[in-house]
């Protein structure tokens, strides 16, 4: 191959460097207006009344809108359309948008903003899931199995409490993952304008262009059609521009209403305010195994925190436990999960959604087996990983799968046998493995259609364009179409143009999320290309009598496999093609395998393929102050086959870092008040200064190593790297510390006081352990019960179809 | 943050103009540097000066002498005092000065910014709705102290990395207004109160900074924040001592920053040492000694019992620096740096 696998600079690297890429807030319109939008103060209340007629009179305002102008709501989700762009009658979390000013500049939006008087009445604030739990009224929201419950789910495969019956041993262990956020750099920023036609146009730093696409068109109650979105490059996105969010809606109906262009940038506030984010979960693990460590039924229990409104909740539920299966050979599993609705900024999808807090609680247990088996932690995930082409007890197929070979390289490279249990006191090593998805199975709204699609455009001027819907989010999108394009075409990456992210202009690609893109756009790339590599071979072959088959496309030429002299520039050969067939061009699409489940709530889970990834992170603790360095990180990653090892490189170091960021720093954490003299519940410090994540200084050398294991669903065999090898980070970290100095830390982040406090409490002779210490009672329903591939099922649930809910007592 | 509101802006080029102009302007008036702390307080609305008087064209601020020990101008960048030459021999300086903030900040700020750094407090350091969510705080706009709801007191914390190595040191500070100057010991321009933090009057300008001479002192300062750069001080420990030639210690001062309102200096633990070798038993009695007087609030970053429990390990880490310890490698782990 000459394009695949070779480390090449980015196709859209010199616009970034050299500061040409357009990013949203770049975008300066003629007679362009600004907005700004006005935000709750109270955590919980009703609307009584709003008065924006002093605002409206300020000089330089063109317009006020409120949740009066917005009678429809959104979601991402078809089950939770629960947001108002702006609220009418109820705030749910301190910054949900109540009013939008439009005025010629931001210091006179500001303004207006302090002369808009809202009366509210305040409701009881609910904090956290316990609280969720047990305060049925107010609700948060109306809908929901009851009280401030969002989602519960039961799912079970095989008898688990069977199978934990008839283990040697059985862990019981409850771990917490706090709550973090993206913290993408650039902040979100949108422009509306109308086009020439009349139509609206709306650029925004979106990562899913066609989602965000059908709810404007449900919102501004207008046909799709006449409504294109054009996905800006995105300074960043990590999940946190996959909700349609207000200020498109509220920006978009301001320049419908005005006529002018109107633009609004997020402050770094906001950005926190708009989250969409890591859910906090809490979450119990009941293990059984085997005197040799093998795995006989895992009974998981998650718990919530959702934030104020659905977003992807329903999703992330799933996510807190449909991959537990995947990397481990695990006969049964039962999964219970709740989402609550709190007062907070709504959580959502962050790299690895919902899968990162199970890894970490599952991965660390495995940790506390192999110690209490006296086995080694590597050579017991060996003996247990999973094994390709196989099925798991809730019925994902898994295709290739290198975990064996991830836990090999790490081993080896970072001198696991000669470090593990062995360095001087304070110092350790802690190994942790995962899986993840290469795209979901299914679409977010239920269709039959493509979740990818590319058109090429080919002309005789020799010069190929790729279109298609997928967004560049930072991750290399474009730089992998235009890859993938050029390998087939034989040309280089270079002369490929590529354009994405437009309804208007590009065919529909789902989004940048679930680790998908590689995959699906890859695939829809190659079938594309491979038509209009066809027909341009029929046309060339004719110069030269032979069949189309006899021809090879490399180094942007066309010549005869046989006899690489007898050939023609592909440019020449376009023109032959053009001239054959006219304007020349071609489609292709992908849609993923249908899933081998078919019981209620298969659809979460199932993905074209897996990825695989082992990590070994090495610790300094000081005993005297529970001080954490890290001196050095090793990690292996199956990717099927790298694209352009420079971009995948990229994605693991900064999944590394932004794993290491959450076990050690992160958190998006509120404060409440004395409540005797505060109702009130802000993020505790909504700054990029006080948000502590990692600074480059920060950061431990990192070791990558790519096992390439192509996987026949996927594109030249990739498959993805921007998510799973965030996953065994946070857990490797616990593992590191407990081997370090000896204690154990069940919740992150894993910071230098609760170090500090286990270690207490180990020298006093008490479990040397910092960690939530127990499990609430929720109110989970009756499992949909399915029987494992191996227990005789066909994928069908044998036992109740769907969620019932048992109401409290 | 929003954008800045509007203001004024002088930009004098001596020292008497810019003092005459903060005289006739009253309160209303501020001095500004590098701009790093006031600009975006600004953004805040912490503070909303009518008038800002920028002080970075007044060249004698900027000048660097020696004479009875060292003068440093109020005007140098914190970059230009970590490369002086002549202020190598005040380590605790170079190594406050070089953990404060970042490259481009130091770059920008102010050795005399730094010492008029505003205090700083969780519930402070937000932006403008976010205050109004809580109904604002003593500090500013507001009537309670959210961190000690019964405390008169506004207990932001003082923040600057240099006073308390500058106190250390043993430095002096000079204020100049349109009517009078006046020095004094740099501890004394102080007050242990988050809103009336300085002494200097609202027409005072910093002009200078004094150093005593160097010879036979060694000091140094360990910082204590989450991470390797951005971060503001939750602990600054600042230690000097003269050592006789047999390594007894003749004379000493240990300075604490971030743990009230104002740096300060700990006598009783500083004379722990005197007469001393600084063998491990004196090291830690002065550690514990320095360390009873931090008193860390709620109201910072990382976890305050923790904050308070590792003073004495951050006193002990100096001290065993100042003895001649190889402290590279923690130093590499706390700081992420070698300094
Ligand atoms: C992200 C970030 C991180 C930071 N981290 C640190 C840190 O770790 N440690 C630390 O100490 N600081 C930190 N700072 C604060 C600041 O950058 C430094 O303290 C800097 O030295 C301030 O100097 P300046 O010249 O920019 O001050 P300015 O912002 O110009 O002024 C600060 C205050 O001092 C007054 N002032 C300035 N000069 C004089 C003078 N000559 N006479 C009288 N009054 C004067 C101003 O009126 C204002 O009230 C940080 C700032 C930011 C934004």
């Amino acid at each position: 191959m000459k394009v695949i696998g070779k480390p090449r600079r980015r196709v859209d690297g010199w616009a970034k460097v050299t500061g040409r890429t357009r990013f949203a807030d770049d975008i300066v319109l003629p007679r362009m207006l600004h907005m700004k939008l006005l935000r709750s103060p109270l955590p919980h209340a009703e609307i009584e009344a709003i008065d924006v007629s002093r605002a409206e009179k300020l000089a330089g305002v063109q317009l006020v809108l409120t949740g009066k102008d917005f009678p429809v709501t959104f979601g991402i989700m078809p089950v939770s359309q629960d947001e108002y762009p702006l609220a009418s009658d109820r705030v749910r979390f301190v910054g949900d948008p109540v009013a939008a000013v439009i005025a010629r500049d931001e210091q006179t939006c500001t303004e207006a903003l302090d002369l808009i008087e809202v009366k509210y009445r305040p409701l009881k604030t609910i904090a956290t899931p316990e609280e969720a739990l047990a305060t049925t009224e107010p609700r948060i929201h109306e809908y929901g199995p009851h009280g401030n419950i969002h989602r519960l789910q039961a799912h079970e495969f095989g008898d688990v409490e069977e199978a934990l019956g008839s283990s040697d041993y059985v862990f019981e262990d409850v771990f917490f993952y706090e709550g973090n956020t993206h913290l993408a750099i650039e902040q979100q920023a949108a422009v509306a304008a109308l086009e020439d036609a009349g139509g609206l146009v709306l650029y925004s730093s979106t990562q899913n262009p066609h989602y965000l696409h059908r709810e404007l068109a449900r919102v501004l109650q207008m046909p799709a059609s006449r409504i294109r979105v054009v996905a800006t490059p995105n300074g960043g996105g990590f999940g946190g521009r996959c909700d349609p969010a207000n200020h498109e809606m509220v920006v978009a109906k301001a320049a419908l209403a005005l006529g002018r262009p109107v633009k609004i940038c997020l402050s770094r506030e906001e950005v926190f305010y708009v989250h969409r984010g890591r859910h906090p979960v809490l979450m119990k693990f009941r293990t059984g195994v085997t005197k040799d460590g093998r795995l006989t039924g895992i009974h998981l229990q998650t718990l919530l925190d959702g934030g104020a409104y659905g977003s992807h909740g329903a999703a992330s539920t799933f996510y807190t436990g449909v991959l537990t299966p995947t990397t481990y050979e695990l006969p049964r599993f039962k999964f219970e999960a709740c989402r609550t609705f709190t007062n907070k900024p709504p959580c959502g999808p962050k790299r690895g959604h919902g899968t990162p807090q199970p890894r970490f609680g599952q991965e660390v247990q495995l940790d506390k087996i192999a110690e209490k088996l006296g086995l080694d932690p590597a050579e017991m995930r060996l003996r247990i990983a999973v094994k390709p082409n196989s099925l798991t007890a809730n019925w994902l197929r898994i295709g290739s799968a290198g975990l064996a070979e991830c836990i090999r390289q790490v081993v080896e490279r970072s001198g696991w046998k000669e470090k593990f249990r062995k360095l001087p006191e304070g110092r350790g090593v802690g190994l942790a493995c995962s899986a993840y998805m290469c795209g979901a199975g299914l679409p977010i709204y239920w269709n039959k259609m493509p979740h990818s699609g590319v058109q090429l455009l080919a002309d005789r001027s020799g010069q190929v364009t790729a279109l298609c819907g997928a967004t560049e989010i930072g991750q290399g999108s474009d730089d992998v179409l235009a890859a993938m394009v050029a390998e087939v075409l034989g040309i280089g990456a270079e002369d490929v143009r590529v354009l994405t992210g437009d309804t208007g202009l590009t065919p529909v690609d789902l989004g940048s999320y679930s680790s998908r893109v590689t995959v699906m756009m890859g695939n829809a790339a190659i079938q594309a290309a491979e038509a209009l590599k066809a027909r341009i071979a029929e046309a060339a072959s004719e110069q030269f009598q032979v069949a189309p088959n006899r021809l090879e496309f490399a180094n942007g030429r066309v010549f005869l496999a046989a006899d690489a002299s007898k050939g023609m520039a592909f440019r020449e050969a376009i023109e032959l093609a053009e001239a054959k067939f006219g304007t020349l061009g071609s489609v292709g699409s992908y849609r993923p395998p249908d899933p081998p489940g078919r019981y209620k709530g298969a659809g979460a889970g199932p993905s074209p393929a897996y990825s695989y990834t082992a990590c070994v992170v090495e610790v300094e603790v000081d005993r005297a102050t529970g001080w954490i360095a890290v001196p050095k990180i090793w990690i292996a990653h199956d990717i099927g086959r790298v694209i352009n090892p420079v971009l995948a490189r990229g994605q693991v170091v900064g999944s590394v870092y932004m794993g290491l960021a959450e076990a050690l720093m992160e958190e998006q954490v509120f404060r409440r008040l004395p409540p005797k003299l505060s109702n009130a519940l802000v993020h505790k410090f909504p700054s990029l200064l006080e948000y502590k994540s990692p600074t480059s200084l920060d950061m431990p050398e990192v070791e990558t190593v790519f096992v390439e294991d192509p996987d026949p669903n996927c594109p030249f065999g990739a498959k993805e790297v921007g998510q799973g090898p965030l996953l065994p980070v946070p857990p490797a970290l616990a593992n590191a510390i407990y081997d370090a100095v000896g204690v154990r830390i069940d919740e992150l982040p894993i910071t230098p006081d609760k170090v500090l406090r286990a270690l207490e409490k180990k020298a006093k002779g008490e479990e040397p352990r910092v960690g939530p210490e127990h499990f609430p009672a929720v109110p989970y329903p009756e499992p949909v019960v399915v029987p494992p591939p191996w227990e005789g099922g066909d994928g069908n649930a044998v036992k109740g179809a769907g969620p019932k809910v048992k109401v409290p007592a | 943050m929003m954008r800045l509101p509007w203001f004024e802006f002088r930009a004098p080029s001596s020292v008497a103009e810019a003092a005459r102009i903060l005289a006739a302007e009253g309160p209303d008036a501020m001095p500004i540097a590098g701009g790093t702390d006031l600009l975006p307080n600004m953004k805040r609305r912490h503070q909303t000066p009518r008038t800002l008087v920028s002080l970075r064209r007044i060249e004698s601020l900027k000048k660097v002498s020696n004479g009875a020990g060292l003068t440093l101008g109020a005007g140098l960048t914190l970059t230009e005092v970590i490369h002086e030459p002549k202020a190598q021999p005040y380590g605790a300086l170079r190594q406050a000065a070089a953990q404060v903030a970042t490259v481009h900040l130091r770059n920008m700020g102010t050795l005399g910014g730094n010492l008029c750094l505003d205090t700083r407090c969780t519930y402070y350091n937000q932006n403008y709705e976010w205050r109004k969510a809580i109904d604002f705080c003593l500090k500013k706009d507001g009537g309670i102290c959210w961190v000690a709801t019964a405390s008169k007191r506004c207990v932001a914390m003082s923040s600057t990395d240099c006073a308390p190595a500058l106190i250390a040191i043993g430095a002096k500070a000079k204020l100049v207004s349109a009517t009078d100057e006046r020095e004094l010991a740099l501890e004394s321009l102080y007050n242990n109160d988050g809103i009336e933090y300085l002494k200097r009057r609202p027409d005072e300008i910093l002009t200078e900074i004094r150093l005593p001479p160097a010879a036979g002192w060694r000091s140094t300062y360990w910082k204590l924040r989450r991470r390797g750069a951005f971060d503001f001080p939750v602990l600054g420990v600042a230690a000097a001592a003269r050592f006789a030639k047999d390594g007894t210690v003749e004379e000493a001062r240990i300075a604490l920053g971030a743990v009230a309102s104002r740096p300060f200096l700990v006598p009783k633990a500083a004379e722990a040492l005197v007469g001393k070798k600084l063998t491990d038993d004196v090291i830690a009695e002065a550690a514990t000694l320095a360390a009873s007087r931090a008193k860390p609030m709620d109201n910072a970053d990382l976890d305050l019992y923790w904050r308070k429990q590792v003073a004495a390990d951050f006193v002990g880490y100096a001290l065993r620096e100042l003895r001649g310890d190889d402290m590279r490698g923690t130093r590499l782990r706390i700081a992420r740096q070698i300094l």
